[in-house]
């Protein structure tokens, strides 16, 4: 197969490295903002201030190393899924010049202040309207092939990235109305309390659509082919799969709790954000269960340890989510440090683990070699895992005790801590992030140099192994 | 079936997302712009104001400071009266934000004077050392008003060239203070709470020198800022030799003067502090 039934791989190797490479830019970034919170002297006005680079790392993160990586993942998915070659190689080889284009245009942009303000779609329209050109002909192409495949079938896999290409183009194109001012500045179309609604039904789907919906495609494809054993239910895929994306429409609101966008819209949101714990952990169930007899491959089989760590950690954001979801505890975390390492358990560990699976299984496959070390894909996996927990559990305790800081009376009914008091206490905690970003990123080094060791010396791998 | 039906099978999955996005996401728009819940006093930007919103929103604030008090007491008493629907109908778009790195700024309209602001915006850490908040200096620059007219038009804001031609001469930074002021002001929320504070107004520390270290970290925490270390007076008036009874002292301190910028304390502090500080100013005079 592979090669010679005509797969077009190239460009799946091309996001690939593309992708690895905003990875790479979005890491650094956050490093970089995550020591300006705990210096401030590290700010560099105008350019390069906390304010004008957080904006840029959130979207190299999601945009660069998430989307970019995914889109090398349903090219290559999509084909063996429908044995058929993709439908046009070339619309992807200029889709791929186009994203990397994007991508640098959107950094630039975004350095020099040209910015919507609403979180994932800060882009101004000059620059979204490039995106939407890009989603529109991924997404031609990939429906394409599925439409001219030579399996009928359709795998749990090719659902997902389906709901993923229509879901984020209903998404994108709602939130990002506006009225251009100039090629550099506009406004949203929406006003006040309904720009906020908009913007988070916006905002925690881009969360199902980007960075749920795409791993979980590649978690059904790759958790058995590294195994070797199919995948325990696909009933339950089904079912998980359509409730999952009748459920998150409805929790947008649930990131507005106690603001004043309507009371029943936050009731709902809280209402089927606990619900959506059944399909998230129908996953969870699926993957644990095809597992069964196979667990020694925990120790034996790399790909499969990142993949189990990968959908346990979204097992837990699926429950630490929907806690969060709850008005009484929002009203406690809400606007603190818990939220971020919420964030980044479901960034760093869920996802960016599915994807390192996921490269390290195609990416000696695609050049012909077996893996450079092996040794070195388990240091990567420990180094990220245990950067990822200083992260994340760091920033709970942080976003507790500064919360438990910040609701504290006197006996008198008024507080008992300024608002900097509560601040100062956090430092120590945002060392310990850095310092966790910091091994991070070491993982990552690792990964790359694994990565161009196997490209470059490898040993050749036996023809059968090949895709 | 659907297994094998690619179109029906996308066309299904659109349908499934729009429900609830029909529901939660359209349907509220119709709640949202309930007249009833217009408030008369909200008034759209200035010229100047819009223009700091602008440079808000260029700088990224939005990733640091959230503009929503929530119904909570822990908001309410940080930050002041919970906010309104009706507060935000211009704000196109919305900076509730959210994460609170600093504090909330809904309500910081009228919590400090403007002298405060530039000094602050310019130099954060010199008046609160131990803040994150990066130093803006750079915007005291020229302000770029060449698309302030089409910006007022294309968000039907009222303005005359009057309002463009006395934007000459502005700073960037000019225009943000004048946002900073504006933001949570309309309402006239700082007079409601100012009328609650008074209790009984005696001095419970007099002559009290164990208290004197407790004020004295107090006031150089939350008002040397603005009165100078040494009670000197700088954006405030000298307190060194302020000849008000301690009890006047107190309601000043605890409800504020906001038409002159002193900030109330009353809610951030709770009576025993103001009355630590107050002890201590007083004792500092008598020295
Ligand atoms: C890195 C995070 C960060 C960024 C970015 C930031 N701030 Fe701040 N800001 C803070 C912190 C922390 C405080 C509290 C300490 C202080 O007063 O400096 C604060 C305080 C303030 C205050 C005083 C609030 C009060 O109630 O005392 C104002 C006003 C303010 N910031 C405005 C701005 C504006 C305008 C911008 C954008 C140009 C901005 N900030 C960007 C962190 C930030
Ligand atoms: C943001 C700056 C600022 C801070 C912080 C501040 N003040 Fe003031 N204060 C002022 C200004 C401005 C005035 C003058 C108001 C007026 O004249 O209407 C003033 C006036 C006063 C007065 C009345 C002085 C007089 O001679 O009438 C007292 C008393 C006072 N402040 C006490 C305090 C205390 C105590 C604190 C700390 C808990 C404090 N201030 C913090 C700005 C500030
Ligand atoms: C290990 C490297 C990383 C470090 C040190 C880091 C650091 C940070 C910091 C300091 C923030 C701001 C938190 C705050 O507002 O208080 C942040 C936000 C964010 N980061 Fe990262 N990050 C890293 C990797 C990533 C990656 C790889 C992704 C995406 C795939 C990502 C996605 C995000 C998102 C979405 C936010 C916004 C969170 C929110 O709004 O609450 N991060 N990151
Ligand atoms: C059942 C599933 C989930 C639910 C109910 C849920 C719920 C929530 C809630 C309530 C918040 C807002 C917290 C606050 O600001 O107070 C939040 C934030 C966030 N979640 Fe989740 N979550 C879920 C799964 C995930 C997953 C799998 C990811 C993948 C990375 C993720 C990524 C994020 C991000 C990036 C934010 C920050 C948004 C922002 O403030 O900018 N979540 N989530």
């Amino acid at each position: 197969m592979g090669q010679q039934e005509g797969y077009a791989d190239d460009v799946v190797k091309g996001f690939i490295i593309w992708s690895i490479v905003w990875g790479l830019v979005a890491v650094l970034l956050g490093v970089l903002i995550s020591l300006q919170l705990a210096w401030p002297q590290l700010n560099f006005p105008p350019y390069f201030t906390y304010g004008r680079l957080r904006p840029i790392h959130t979207n190299a993160g999601i945009f660069g190393w998430g989307i970019g990586s995914f889109m090398a993942f349903f090219f290559y998915i999509t084909q063996r899924l429908t044995r058929t070659r993709l439908w046009s190689p070339k619309l992807a080889r200029f889709q791929l010049c186009l994203f990397n284009v994007v991508i640098a245009l959107a950094a630039i942009t975004l350095a020099m202040g040209m910015n919507r303000s609403k979180e994932y779609a800060e882009l101004e329209w000059p620059v979204a309207l490039l995106v939407v050109v890009l989603w529109v002909i991924f997404s031609v192409n990939i429906i394409m092939t599925i439409v001219k495949r030579r399996e009928e079938q359709m795998y749990i896999s090719l659902w997902y990235i389906m709901a993923a290409l229509v879901g984020v183009a209903v998404l994108y194109l709602v939130n990002n109305v506006g009225i251009p001012i100039s090629l550099t500045k506009s406004y949203s179309a929406y006003a006040g309390a309904n720009d906020a609604n908009v913007q988070w039904w916006y905002g925690h789907n881009a969360v199902a659509m980007v960075l749920t919906a795409p791993p979980l495609a590649l978690f059904y494809y790759f958790l058995p082919k590294s195994t070797g054993v199919p995948i325990y239910s696909h009933r339950m895929g089904v079912i998980a799969f359509w409730s999952l994306i009748f459920m998150y429409l409805w929790t947008g609101a649930h990131h507005l709790l106690w603001t004043p966008v309507p009371d029943w819209v936050q009731t709902l949101a809280m209402a089927f954000s606990i619900m959506l714990i059944a399909p998230s952990w129908g996953a969870v169930f699926n993957g644990y269960f095809s597992m069964n007899g196979q667990w020694h491959q925990m120790r034996d089989n790399y790909l499969v340890k990142f993949l189990i760590f990968g959908i346990t950690f979204y097992g837990l954001q699926t429950l630490q989510g929907p806690s969060q979801a709850v008005r009484t505890f929002s009203g406690f975390i809400h606007y603190t440090d818990w939220v971020p390492g919420h964030v980044h358990m479901g960034t760093l560990g869920w996802v960016s683990l599915v994807l390192f699976a996921s490269i390290y299984y195609i990416f000696p496959r695609l050049y012909g070699r077996e893996i450079y070390s092996v040794g070195m894909v388990n240091l990567h996996f420990w180094l990220a895992v245990i950067g990822q927990l200083i992260f994340s559990i760091s920033m709970w305790i942080a976003g507790v005790q500064q919360a438990a800081m910040l609701h504290a009376t006197n006996p008198d009914g008024s507080l008992h801590y300024s608002f900097m008091e509560t601040m100062i206490e956090l430092y120590p905690y945002w060392h310990a992030r850095a310092f966790g970003g910091v091994i991070y990123f070491a993982s990552l080094l690792v990964f790359i140099y694994n990565l161009i060791k196997t490209a470059t010396s490898g040993k050749p791998a036996p023809v059968a192994a090949r895709p | 079936m659907l297994e094998k039906k690619p179109i029906i099978f996308l066309l299904l999955a659109t349908a499934t997302i729009l429900i609830g996005t029909m529901i939660t996401m359209v349907a509220p728009f119709k709640w949202i712009n309930d007249p009833k819940l217009k408030i008369a006093e909200v008034k759209p930007y200035t010229p100047l104001q819009l223009e700091g919103r602008d440079i808000y929103i260029r700088e990224g604030c939005n990733n640091c400071h959230t503009q929503t008090v929530r119904p909570l007491l822990a908001d309410v008493e940080r930050y002041g009266d919970y906010s309104k629907v009706g507060e935000f109908v211009y704000d196109q778009p919305f900076l509730w934000g959210s994460r609170r790195t600093g504090p909330d700024l809904a309500r910081i309209g009228g919590k400090y004077p403007d002298a405060w602001h530039y000094k602050h915006m310019a130099d954060p850490q010199s008046m609160v050392p131990r803040s994150n908040m990066p130093k803006y200096a750079f915007l005291q620059r020229p302000l770029d008003t060449a698309l302030t007219s089409r910006k007022m038009k294309a968000l039907h804001f009222p303005y005359t060239p009057a309002d463009i031609e006395a934007l000459k001469g502005k700073t960037e930074l000019d225009a943000m203070v004048a946002y900073m002021q504006k933001l949570g002001s309309d309402i006239p929320w700082r007079k409601a709470a100012q009328a609650a504070v008074i209790g009984e107004l005696k001095n419970p520390y007099q002559e009290d020198k164990t208290v004197l270290a407790e004020g004295k970290a107090i006031y150089d925490k939350e008002c040397a800022q603005c009165h100078g270390k040494e009670l000197q007076g700088e954006i405030g008036p000298s307190l060194a030799d302020i000849d008000k009874p301690d009890a006047e002292v107190f309601r000043i301190t605890y409800g504020g003067l906001p038409a002159g910028g002193m900030p109330a304390f009353g809610d951030a502090l709770g009576k025993d502090k103001v009355w630590k500080v107050v002890n201590y100013i007083k004792y500092h005079q008598r020295r």
